[in-house]
């Protein structure tokens, strides 16, 4: 039989093997940005060499934009009608629905949209860009790009970049607009809130410096999207296999930066 | 081409003497492991320029592992390799160091590698339009020619996803030789092919060498193609290269091995008659056991 007075024990050696455990991952998690940081950087560097083909971002734009059109109206109508059914219930009893517009205005243009685009936006693009990059390095072609003197972050990743760092934006503000039909409409089908009162309130306490400052940090959060994608597209190993791994690490470590980066941003900025 | 053309056996000295006896590339002391198992343990050989150099083994042994190291795609454990006298290859190699022998240096990989999402004529097109000032229509000429070179005119919009495996060897043949390499690696350029396009290939690599005095290494397990247009035959086994010669010696040599594959042989034949002719280059028996290659293979 154990003795009752090894349980405290063999919890205590429980959670250090878990504390090792973190503190691998941890080790990991930072390797990993270390390396993004490093490729980000060799992006940034080659990003001038962009104007000599340009057609190469501008059919990434078309890919990164289009593809995730779709996603992005879909997500957007839904945050925007959970901001004005979540708020109403937050105020009720306590606030008057005059305000109702104002706070939901102010959550979608700082927080709601960017972040969940980015999120919403990074399962599309930053997998596909990880898968791409893996299939590449699986079937040899990146060391064919190499034999061939040609740069793998030049003519691949550039133009992803570069095309995730100018679609977010715009993708964004696509994503406020739906958002904010949205939330007229379910404003209108389901409180009391009048249409001009509702529109007004919107109008209410607006800032264009909120609305800049959601807009301009998606474009740190494209180059999120694209750095983790390539990063795991090059970290991963032959086969099938080494491809999902990548796509998963990819979109997981995406997912945390964004949200640490927005962090950041929100405390350096406001 | 004319079937009965192609299959009539060319007498091997008609082949010109193209080596001008200077080393253009030279491989010494290679050695490379991957985790525990050592896949290159002593690699030494030297390339004349000119010269058609194959390279024969088994499946495993380390061929393509060669030829990656010679483009700078893997670094090597140990060991260098020079091209034109120059050492570019050592195990503190950084990647600035292979970009200028890249330039001399082109390859056709055992997969083809083309790039799936561009078509035939962009693949072809890619490196030119960055490396060359050619003009666009002196582009698709070339893109044009190369296509028709290995017998696949006309092909230019189909995606590579469309065409088959032999077809897409041809075509990444295509992209490699339109840069015009000083030397030119081929792995295993034939075994995707029938035996007429095969021997097309063979010519084409011929021609090369003869119009352009290009050097080739040309790793190929089809003896018949390997006696047609090598200079040299070097045979690798477990990491070493245990023969080199010319396709005449390596036919008469005793090493049980060279024999063994040579003649697609599962049994190993000892020349027992005479016990001093037989003598391996290389013991592999006497390997330090823990650095024994070829443990790991099923
Ligand atoms: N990137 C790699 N990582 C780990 N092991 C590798 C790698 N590349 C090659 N190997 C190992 O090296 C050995 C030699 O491989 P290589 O591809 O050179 O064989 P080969 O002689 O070209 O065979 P084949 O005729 O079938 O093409 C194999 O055992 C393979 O498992
Ligand atoms: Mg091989």
């Amino acid at each position: 039989m154990i003795s009752p007075l090894r349980i405290p024990v063999a919890a205590l050696e429980k959670t250090g093997r878990l504390g090792f455990g973190l503190r691998n991952a941890a080790y990991v998690f930072f390797a990993h940005v270390l390396y993004i940081s490093e490729l980000a950087y060799k992006t940034v560097v080659r990003a001038p060499l962009l104007f000599k083909n340009v057609s190469l971002s501008i059919e990434q734009m078309y890919i990164i934009g289009l593809e995730s059109l779709g996603l992005v109206a879909v997500t957007s109508v839904f945050v925007g009608g959970e901001a004005v059914v979540q708020a109403t219930y937050q105020f009720s009893g306590y606030v008057t629905l005059r305000y109702l517009g104002m706070v939901v205005c102010k959550a979608l243009i700082t927080e709601l949209c960017p972040v969940i685009t980015a999120l919403v936006v990074s399962s599309r693009i930053s997998t596909a860009i990880a898968a791409e990059i893996g299939s590449m390095k699986a079937t040899e072609q990146l060391d064919a790009m190499a034999c061939l003197s040609l740069d793998p972050i030049r003519y691949l990743i550039v133009p992803k970049t570069i095309a995730c760092v100018c679609m977010m934006p715009v993708l964004v503000i696509f994503s406020e607009l739906v958002a904010f039909t949205a939330s007229i409409i379910t404003a209108l089908l389901f409180t009391d809130v009048s249409l001009t009162t509702y529109l007004l309130s919107l109008r209410m306490f607006f800032f264009p410096k909120d609305l800049f400052i959601g807009v301009a940090k998606t474009m740190v959060f494209g180059m999120v999207i694209a750095m983790t994608g390539a990063h795991f597209g090059f970290q991963s190993t032959k086969g099938a296999e080494g491809v999902g791994e990548a796509t998963t690490k990819a979109v997981m470590t995406a997912a945390v930066l964004i949200l640490v980066f927005d962090f950041v941003i929100a405390f350096l900025v406001l | 081409m004319d079937i009965q053309d192609a299959l009539r056996p060319r007498p091997p000295d008609q082949r010109p003497a193209h080596s001008n006896n200077k080393t253009k590339l030279k491989i010494e002391h290679l050695r490379k492991h991957f985790g525990a198992v050592l896949v290159l343990d002593d690699v030494n050989l030297d390339v004349k320029s000119g010269e058609i150099m194959c390279v024969i083994g088994q499946s495993g042994h380390g061929k393509s592992v060669i030829l990656k190291h010679i483009m700078g795609l893997m670094i090597p454990d140990g060991g260098r390799i020079a091209l034109d006298g120059a050492t570019y290859s050592t195990p503190t190699s950084k990647p600035v160091d292979f970009e200028e022998p890249r330039r001399k240096l082109g390859m056709l990989f055992q997969g083809a590698a083309l790039f799936d999402s561009k078509n035939v004529g962009e693949n072809i097109a890619f490196p030119l339009r960055e490396h060359t000032d050619l003009s666009e229509n002196e582009i698709r000429d070339v893109v044009a020619e190369g296509l028709e070179m290995v017998g696949l005119q006309g092909i230019e919009e189909k995606m590579p996803s469309e065409l088959s495996g032999g077809m897409r060897s041809r075509v990444g043949l295509a992209r490699a030789i339109s840069m015009k390499p000083e030397v030119m690696l081929y792995d295993e350029p034939t075994s995707a092919l029938d035996p007429i396009m095969g021997d097309k290939i063979n010519d084409l690599i011929l021609d090369l060498r003869r119009k352009l005095g290009m050097t080739s290494i040309v790793v190929t397990h089809d003896m018949s193609s390997a006696y047609k247009i090598a200079d040299h035959i070097a045979m690798i086994y477990q990491g070493r290269i245990i023969y080199a010669g010319t396709p005449g010696e390596i036919r008469a040599s005793r090493d049980p091995y060279v024999q063994q594959f040579i003649r697609g042989q599962r049994k190993l034949h000892y020349a027992v008659e005479d016990e001093k002719v037989y003598e391996a280059p290389v013991d592999i028996n006497k390997l330090r056991p823990a650095y024994r290659p070829g443990q790991h293979r099923g």
